[in-house]
């Protein structure tokens, strides 16, 4: 019988940046939204320039499914340590993305696999 | 030693975005304001408008703010002093934007993230230090902190809540 193998998805940040926890926080509500409880989140922290570099971090926080950004940036986005700026619905900006837009990003990460 | 309240505020002189020199007090300030902000950290993004509106409120008043970018532009291109001026001249600020280039204010007061504010009162003193309200995600709270430091300080009476805890990105320091 075939492995059936699980999304990765990943949240990664940087300690500069005090987003992490809600982001971590409301990553897992849209799973649980989803009706994706069972898929595990691996948190990664970046620790320097040189890993943001190799890992494409433009900014804490990052949620990756299979490698594919959430929310792809721009990409002439150099990798940083630094915030992410995201924006909410209403166009405020915001440390974490807007929840609706996670889950929406992560249904069709998800669905694609 | 780091800045603790009621020690006396260092002095300074910025420039702004046009190079003109800004020092910390005024002639008839009733009390002056620093906020260390920047371009680039999406927490000073979101508290920026609610600041600014505590510029337009207050100045009648003689109360000044002074917003001051000390991160390093070089590894945070989105701080670059072309993008401080870009903003000043889409009108996003209520008064002077300053550029601390050698981190020398920024660390003379202990600053931590962006936005982390001070307050300093008519002798000089710093009255309040911390975060402008409880909550970068609500708008409403219209940065009250800030305000009720400013009421007290105006008023003659003691702040009463002289300390919050500033909340933001780090502030990005020169290797």
């Amino acid at each position: 019988m075939a492995a059936v193998s699980r999304p990765g998805v990943e949240l990664l940040y940087w300690d500069g940046c005090p987003s992490h926890p809600e982001a971590l926080a409301e990553l897992r509500a849209a799973l649980a939204d989803l009706g994706r409880d069972d898929v595990e989140v691996a948190v990664r922290r970046v620790e320097d320039d040189g890993q943001a570099r190799a890992e494409g971090f433009v900014g804490s926080p990052t949620i990756r499914v299979d490698g594919a950004d959430a929310f792809p940036p721009d990409p002439a986005e150099p990798p940083a340590l630094t915030c992410r700026i995201y924006r909410l619905a209403d166009g405020r900006y915001s440390p974490t993305p807007d929840p609706a837009a996670l889950r929406a990003s992560l249904a069709r990460l998800l669905s694609a696999r | 030693m780091p800045l603790a309240l009621d020690d006396p505020v260092p002095a300074f002189t910025l420039p702004d975005t046009d190079g003109q020199p800004v020092p910390l007090t005024g002639d008839d300030a009733t009390a002056t304001v620093v906020v260390f902000t920047c371009n680039h950290c999406p927490y000073a993004l979101a508290w920026h408008d609610r600041i600014n509106d505590v510029a337009r409120d207050y100045a009648d008043r003689g109360v000044r703010l002074l917003q001051v970018n000390p991160n390093d532009a070089a590894r945070h291109p989105r701080d670059s002093l072309d993008a401080m001026r870009a903003r000043v001249a889409r009108g996003e600020f209520a008064g002077p934007y300053l550029h601390d280039e050698s981190q020398g204010v920024a660390r003379a007061y202990g600053a931590q993230t962006t936005p982390d504010v001070f307050v300093v009162g008519p002798d000089g003193r710093l009255a309040y230090r911390g975060a402008p309200d409880a909550d970068h995600g609500d708008p409403t709270l219209g940065a009250e902190w800030l305000r009720d430091a400013l009421d007290d300080v105006l008023a003659g009476r003691p702040v009463r809540r002289p300390e919050t805890r500033p909340v933001g990105c780090s502030v990005k320091w020169r290797p």
